[in-house]
């Protein structure tokens, strides 16, 4: 059997990154993600895998050793927590740009500004529209348990190397401290050298006469060319659309209302389900795993099947925009939610369910 | 068999670690947990509390509106956590500090004065020790060999040797817990 550990989230992301073979995490403290870089500086993964762990200036320089590490076709990531965040977009949309792999993961906490530092879901917009500036999207993986912490970020890796595009963990500050049972993976080595060569052979990895020289950049001054590399993006995340949905559907298959929530407020949606069941309401509940691509289809098929769709996410109400878009607007969709750091109880989330479709 | 549990205090009673070693005697059990603390600018003397989770299924809310059991160690978490006690629950404190004590009348009411055993055992660290002890006798939900086997992995092994004090401790708990009231 594998070596089970009780571990907060925070720390399933540390543990997993050294497992998954990354060779670089650059990151900036910050309430409530520095448990990652905490739990790699006791760690020491250079001594385990060779792993660099740095602790940068700030989140800009950290997300701009992110772009460094990536463009030399590593297995790098940054962490933080939404205003570190905002402040790493600038290299984010320039990662996106230059067509880069690598990892971001943001354990959410209320805003706007400096906000809180309790948990939220008011990201949401910032982490699956672009966040920063230009047409482009990230890969976003939304774990809801501290399991699913550790699983993605191999995950991520995979997928973000799979399409050359930086890809998000959207988490939150209750996933991130909370504690759960985490089934631990095998050692992945980190690639060596002529590894990176062979499978990215866009990386700067050194010009040999062979080949042409490898260039990373975002610019093109030719808006021709420019829009030609647009086109190339816009195709990509079609396919991602098209290969990459993950979501997981609870008590759907005789669902008359449907809760549709991701994270943490999925959790809650579950013990509020059991509730509902418990009285006679047939609630079910669809949780996206990948926010981006958006299990769109599917709600569209269920859009058929159920009466209302209640949204519940830790926000003002931004992922019901899209389950909007995705059912185009045929039943009736409603959200609840809590902001600046509080987390709805089951008990209110059922109650906003009577209330509007009931 | 699920297990909905609230442990609040005071920072440094040792109510998160107290969390932890129950979380880890689950998982020896093959349970599944969650450990969910309040988290934000607390300091050294304020409030700590930490939300509980055993049980057999896969589980939904790591937080939760009403608790199957309590366990009280300060008057601010009486105030705030007494109310939030299933009908029916369990609520556990111990009487050092307490100004009020419970007052609800539909709820199982237990007291363990830990502080002052510990006080007596002239080991004040294995307070929260003496805690779990008094609850495990009353919601024997892991069995005493896998809390002994949980302590150890959540202790480094350099404070082994501390292993038979904590057992001594939970031990004393099960002894000096008494029952106030039933429902």
């Amino acid at each position: 059997m594998k070596e089970l550990r009780l571990m907060k989230g925070n720390e399933a992301i540390a543990e997993a990154a050294i497992r998954a073979g990354v060779d670089g995490y650059f990151g900036y403290p910050i309430t409530p993600q520095s448990e990652v870089l905490e739990y790699l500086m006791a760690e020491q993964p250079e001594k385990r895998t060779g792993m660099v762990v740095l602790q940068a200036e700030s989140e800009v320089a950290a997300i701009n050793m992110v772009y460094g590490g990536a463009g030399a076709g590593k297995k790098v990531m940054t962490s933080s927590s939404s205003p570190g965040i905002s402040l790493k977009q600038e290299g984010i949309t320039y990662i996106a740009g230059a067509e880069l792999p690598c990892l971001i993961v943001n354990v959410v906490r209320g805003g706007p500004g400096l906000g809180t530092i309790q948990p939220a879901q008011s990201d949401y917009f910032q982490s699956v529209k672009g966040g920063g500036h230009g047409d482009y999207r990230l890969i976003v993986l939304a774990p809801a348990s501290v399991q699913e912490m550790y699983d993605f970020v191999g995950l991520a890796f995979e997928l973000a190397f799979k399409y050359r595009n930086p890809a998000l963990i959207l988490s939150d500050g209750a996933i991130g401290q909370m504690m759960e049972k985490v089934e631990i993976s095998d050692q992945i080595p980190r690639w060596t050298n002529e590894e990176i060569k062979k499978m990215s052979p866009w990386a700067t990895t050194g010009k040999t006469p062979d080949r042409p020289h490898n260039i990373i950049t975002s610019l093109d001054l030719d808006p021709h060319k420019q829009e030609d590399f647009n086109h190339k993006l816009q195709a990509k995340y079609r396919e991602i659309e098209k290969n990459e949905v993950r979501f997981e559907e609870i008590q759907t298959e005789d669902a008359e209302y449907l809760f549709v929530a991701y994270g943490t407020s999925s959790r809650i949606c579950q013990k509020s389900i059991q509730m509902a069941r418990a009285k006679g309401i047939k609630v079910g509940l669809l949780r996206p795993i990948t926010l981006f691509p958006f299990p769109s289809a599917r709600l569209l098929e269920l859009s058929k099947q159920v009466k209302g769709i209640l949204t519940v996410e830790m926000s003002a109400g931004q992922m019901i925009e899209d389950v909007k878009l995705a059912v185009r607007c045929s039943i009736p969709v409603e959200h609840y939610g809590r902001m600046g750091g509080i987390i709805p109880s089951p008990a209110e989330v059922l109650t906003a369910l009577e209330q509007n479709f009931l | 068999m699920t297990e909905e549990l609230i442990i609040a205090g005071f920072g440094g009673q040792g109510v998160l670690s107290m969390g932890k070693i129950l979380c880890y005697s689950g998982i020896v059990q093959g349970q599944e947990v969650t450990w969910m603390p309040s988290y934000g600018p607390e300091m050294r003397g304020g409030t700590a509390n930490v939300t509980v989770i055993l049980s057999d299924e896969r589980i939904s809310s790591p937080i939760v509106g009403e608790f199957d059991t309590a366990i009280i160690l300060n008057q601010q978490s009486m105030d705030k956590f007494e109310k939030m006690v299933k009908k029916g629950g369990t609520l556990i404190y111990d009487s050092n500090g307490i100004t009020r004590h419970p007052e609800r009348k539909d709820i199982n009411v237990y007291l363990v004065d830990a502080a002052e055993e510990a006080a007596k055992m002239d080991s004040t660290k294995t307070f929260n020790m003496i805690v779990l002890g008094g609850y495990l006798k009353i919601k024997p939900i892991v069995k005493m060999e896998n809390v002994v086997a949980g302590i150890k992995k959540s202790l480094p092994e350099r404070y082994h040797h501390l292993v038979p004090m904590n057992e001594k401790a939970i031990i004393r708990g099960t002894e000096i817990v008494k029952q106030l009231q039933k429902v």
